[in-house]
């Protein structure tokens, strides 16, 4: 069986390499998709939790249903935005936003 | 099974989602004729909400779910003051609802910020980290669309770009966090963690996610950088409900979970709160004074006054408690008032909202502009007004527990604040202008808000009964 820490530096790289595309995409698209990494890193994190050092309950398991539902619906929201955006700019670059600032 | 608990003690929750259900069949089966009387049916439902929320409330704490809501009678008080913010947002955003290209969305206005409240609700009263996950995003998912409601306006849908990455970044940092504290407690209920937590380096690490997933809700510091934009760019009515409503409610969970679940970690979590209060107010503050457009100007007097908030959490005390929720009362007041004047200007002048607009507004509207000096000051902490005793209690509550330094850095930026204040105020009164904005008559409903906002303002701090009545119930969180 694979050890659990394996798992966990699945996680962990996919979390980090979510942050570091939120912080360096240019684009509002790709941005969202580096967000989604994040939240499907702690999916696995709940996951394997569950099943390593507690199998005998499913708390982590439902918290992960839960927390992939959830995400669904904020992705839905931000790609409305950002549809929103473009009709009114043309196109999804970050650059663009920029009407509001200091 | 037995499900009187919830009868009992999910008031509030059952009135707002009748609520909702009622606006949104109003919206779809309503004609032109009855659609007059949206506003009013629904300031009549929120006063419901505040009645069934506070009318002979349960004394005695309990639980329903198994454990995964709970409820303690200040939680009653905290919904209750929730749902009075979102009443007087309500009647201030009429005038704007009725203009012709939101006159049709309207329904959804209000289907959208009930449900953002319903979610606090469910925050307010977690147990558990599912239910204050579920709750916190649903405060915040709809909170996105009602950023960008003004769908053609440039500057409406930035901000709702900018509001909805940063909140899903937030939620993804905290859920991290939580990960880790499943991980090591193997629980996810908020008394089981407590029990279970020793503060290991990962649990200190979750600790700091799980703060800053908070931290962007109340736009503290470090995590601010969305405030200004986002309250810059929504429509003012939103921008007054974001800064108060679900500021006010973040801040009371914030509190609750640090007291209850983190009560073995306190000193970590003093030490990170203490940092960041310092750095809220201060870098607050010097941003303020140099604003020019009065939204983005309250946005960052929003994020000093998140700090001085935080300067009750990080007493942990009961007294702190007490004091955290007064504050939020006052400044829900004072914010409304101040807010409710804006957005009145901006409705009548042709979304005038810069502060050399005001320039000269004492001559044309003198009443508009002594309800927006009383609301400055009250925010500043001026004596006779409201704004002073809440700041007054917070301050002690600090200083009661060994906090001097920090009591006296925030009381200095106190007296920076009094500065930015002061320059609306003089804009308003002192400064000539050859063509101030034209004096208007506000209509009715805008009226009645601000005359609630007032009586907040002068009465609050004097009526000493509001005061000893959450101190009564501010036991145990």
């Amino acid at each position: 069986m694979i050890p659990m820490e394996f798992y966990l530096i699945v996680s962990t790289i996919m979390m980090f390499v979510g942050i570091y595309g939120f912080l360096t995409r240019r684009n509002l698209l790709a941005m969202l998709i580096s967000v989604e990494l994040i939240l499907n890193s702690v999916d696995i994190n709940f996951a394997v939790f569950n099943r390593f050092l507690f199998p005998e309950q499913l708390e982590g398991f439902f918290f992960s249903l839960f927390a992939i539902g959830i995400s669904a619906a904020e992705t839905a929201v931000a790609i409305a935005i950002i549809i929103n955006i473009y009709r009114n700019m043309k196109n999804i670059q970050v650059k663009n936003l920029r009407d509001l600032k200091w | 099974m037995d499900f009187s608990g919830i009868l009992i003690y999910m008031r509030g929750e059952i009135a707002l989602i009748a609520a909702i259900v009622i606006a949104f069949l109003y919206d779809l089966v309503a004609g032109k004729g009855a659609r007059k009387y949206f506003n009013p049916l629904m300031c009549i439902l929120m006063a419901g909400c505040i009645a069934a929320c506070l009318v002979s409330f349960p004394r005695e704490s309990g639980d329903v779910f198994g454990g995964m809501f709970t409820y303690v009678p200040v939680h009653s008080i905290v919904k209750s003051i929730l749902a009075i913010g979102t009443l007087i947002v309500f009647l201030q955003a009429d005038t704007w609802l009725r203009r012709d290209d939101t006159e049709f969305k309207r329904g959804e206005f209000y289907v959208l910020t009930l449900s953002t409240l319903l979610g606090m609700y469910f925050m307010v009263s977690a147990g558990h980290f599912l239910m204050f996950f579920i709750g916190m995003e649903l405060a915040s998912v709809p909170m996105a669309c009602l950023v960008a409601f003004d769908k053609y306006r440039h500057n409406s849908a930035e901000a709702g770009a900018k509001f909805i990455l940063c909140a899903l970044f937030a939620s993804g940092l905290m859920l991290y966090g939580i990960s880790f504290l499943y991980g090591t407690c193997g629980t996810l209920y908020f008394e089981d963690m407590a029990s279970r937590l020793d503060g290991s380096a990962l649990q200190i690490l979750a600790l700091v996610f799980f703060f800053s997933g908070l931290g962007f809700k109340i736009s503290l510091v470090p995590f601010h950088l969305w405030t200004a934009d986002t309250y810059q760019g929504a429509p003012t009515a939103v921008t007054s409900y974001l800064s108060v409503v679900s500021k006010g409610s973040a801040a009371f969970v914030l509190m609750a979970v640090l007291v209850k679940v983190f009560a073995p970690m306190v000193e970590q979590w003093q030490m990170i709160l203490y940092v960041v209060i310092i750095l809220s107010i201060t870098v607050a503050n010097l941003f303020a004074i140099r604003q020019q457009n009065l939204k983005r100007f309250l946005a960052f007097s929003s994020i000093s006054q998140a700090g001085y908030i935080m300067l009750a959490v990080i007493s942990g005390t009961s007294f702190g408690m007490t004091s955290l929720i007064y504050y939020v009362l006052v400044y829900l007041a004072a914010n409304l008032a101040a807010f409710g004047v804006i957005s009145a200007v901006e409705q009548n002048s042709g979304g005038k909202v810069n502060m050399s607009d005001y320039n000269g507004l004492y001559k044309t509207n003198p009443k508009l502009a002594v309800v927006m000096t009383l609301a400055l000051f009250s925010l500043a902490g001026i004596p006779p007004f409201a704004g002073f005793f809440s700041k007054f209690f917070i301050f002690a509550s600090a200083f009661e527990e060994g906090f001097h330094v920090l009591v006296f850095i925030a009381l200095i930026n106190t007296i920076v604040s009094l500065y930015y204040y002061i320059l609306v105020v003089k804009a308003m009164f002192i400064t000539p202008n050859d063509s101030p904005v034209a004096a208007f008559r506000s209509d009715c409903s805008t009226r009645i808000s601000l005359v609630l906002c007032l009586a907040g303002i002068l009465l609050l701090g004097i009526v000493s009964s509001v005061y000893d009545g959450i101190n009564l119930f501010s036991f145990g969180l």
